[in-house]
């Protein structure tokens, strides 16, 4: 039940503020699109950061979002987008720009990588659109 | 379950397919990772994450690490936003503790705040939500709660043209996390919870950040005092990686944003 409100409030929280990312309709259907796919790991009992990243991506190109982890922390890093985005990817990188193993979920345009550090610091996650046109993209991390 | 099986039971209940990094490069330049996208919403952890890395080895004593009354009264904006971020902290301790009286207690302090920066009214209703999760301790969504409390706060500071208070705020939830994560490891010490002190990117970014707010506000006293200070923070949070800081490497940090807090939640006669 508090995680149902949870989400709700997170949506809530999507709707209202609508100063701090000047989001478009398609970047809200995008964050809709990955609270759908990150709740599903609030039922392992990640919590869900309210922080997002959202923007736009062509074919074949790659944003990369700097985060700051914790050694002992899980984290699952989901990415949400809209038509015609058709197939998308996530990876971590650490900071010296080493590609991480991650557990790794795709579902056409929705993609999550699950990442466990065993360093504190920062790290990159980078977010590419494989196949599908120029489409709004969203990323959200949960840990636990 | 063992650790990593939750982990993997999380993906197949999706129907994971495991891969790695396909279609990605196996490794990034460091022109490339200095131009990545960093910001305050995802960029920043909230002190949620810190103090649930530092309780993987062991449950620290929460409530320990509580501390008195803030006065809610100050006048200068950028102590108040310091303040305000510092609170929120104290709100996620409280969580961990589990002290719904606690909980009760900051949020009222935090409206407070909040209302004496102007914020929107609309975190009123934040308020009576942390109320309500406390009286029916709801751990869970009083994270998520606070979490969104202090992203409205940022909302309401960028659409008031306070964009230079956002990173106080977080500066100060850092700052505090910090200092109570510091101190649990000094009252029991371990290697595994010393690691999640590493984080000298973090405050570099914050710093970097703080330097680029508006001339009268980084010419606040308070403001260059913390700005100065974090300089030799961000020396003693860079750690190698894979080393665990030792009990004087952790007992220095403490010492170090034990100071900047002091200077942060002190009122001065003028204010």
């Amino acid at each position: 039940m508090k995680r149902l409100i949870g989400i709700a409030l997170l949506i809530a929280g999507l709707v209202a503020p609508a100063g701090w990312c000047a989001e478009s309709d398609k970047d809200v259907e995008a964050h809709k699109a990955v609270l759908d796919l990150a709740g599903a790991f609030t039922n392992d009992g990640f919590k869900m950061r309210d922080g997002h990243w959202s923007g736009t991506l062509k074919p074949q190109e790659h944003a990369l979002i700097a985060v700051n982890l914790y050694a002992g922390n899980q984290y699952w890093f989901s990415v949400g987008s809209i038509e015609p985005a058709k197939k998308v990817d996530v990876a971590v990188y650490d900071e010296t720009g080493k590609l991480m193993t991650t557990e790794s979920y795709n579902e056409g345009e929705r993609a999550a990588a699950g990442f466990s550090p065993t360093s504190s610091g920062q790290y990159f996650v980078s977010i590419g659109l494989l196949e599908g046109g120029e489409s709004s993209f969203c990323l959200v991390y949960s840990y636990k | 379950m063992s650790r990593s099986g939750r982990f993997i039971g999380a993906a197949s209940l999706l129907a994971a397919c495991l891969t790695i990094g396909a279609a990605q490069a196996p490794h990034l330049p460091a022109e490339q990772l200095a131009k990545a996208i960093r910001n305050d919403s995802i960029s920043i952890p909230t002190p949620g994450e810190l103090f649930a890395a530092l309780e993987k080895p062991g449950k620290p004593n929460w409530s320990g690490q509580f501390r008195g009354p803030l006065p809610t009264t100050y006048r200068n904006r950028a102590q108040i936003a310091l303040n305000l971020g510092g609170l929120i902290a104290d709100g996620f301790i409280a969580v961990e503790a589990q002290d719904s009286q606690q909980v009760k207690n900051i949020g009222t302090d935090i409206i407070k705040m909040a209302k004496a920066l102007g914020v929107s009214e609309n975190i009123l209703s934040r308020g009576n939500s942390i109320n309500e999760f406390a009286e029916n301790n709801e751990w869970d969504a009083l994270q998520e709660e606070l979490e969104a409390t202090q992203n409205e706060v940022k909302t309401s500071m960028q659409t008031h043209s306070d964009q230079d208070l956002v990173i106080l705020v977080s500066l100060g939830g850092w700052i505090r996390g910090t200092q109570v994560v510091s101190a649990a490891v000094m009252q029991n010490y371990d290697e595994r919870s010393a690691r999640v002190l590493r984080q000298p990117a973090l405050v570099n970014f914050m710093n970097a950040k703080v330097n680029d707010i508006s001339s009268g506000m980084r010419d606040n006293p308070l403001v260059k005092k913390v700005s100065e200070e974090l300089i030799g923070i961000e020396k003693l949070v860079s750690f190698p990686p894979g080393k665990a800081p030792t009990a004087d490497d952790v007992k220095k940090v403490n010492e170090a944003v034990g100071h900047v807090m002091q200077e942060i939640q002190e009122k001065s006669d003028s204010q």
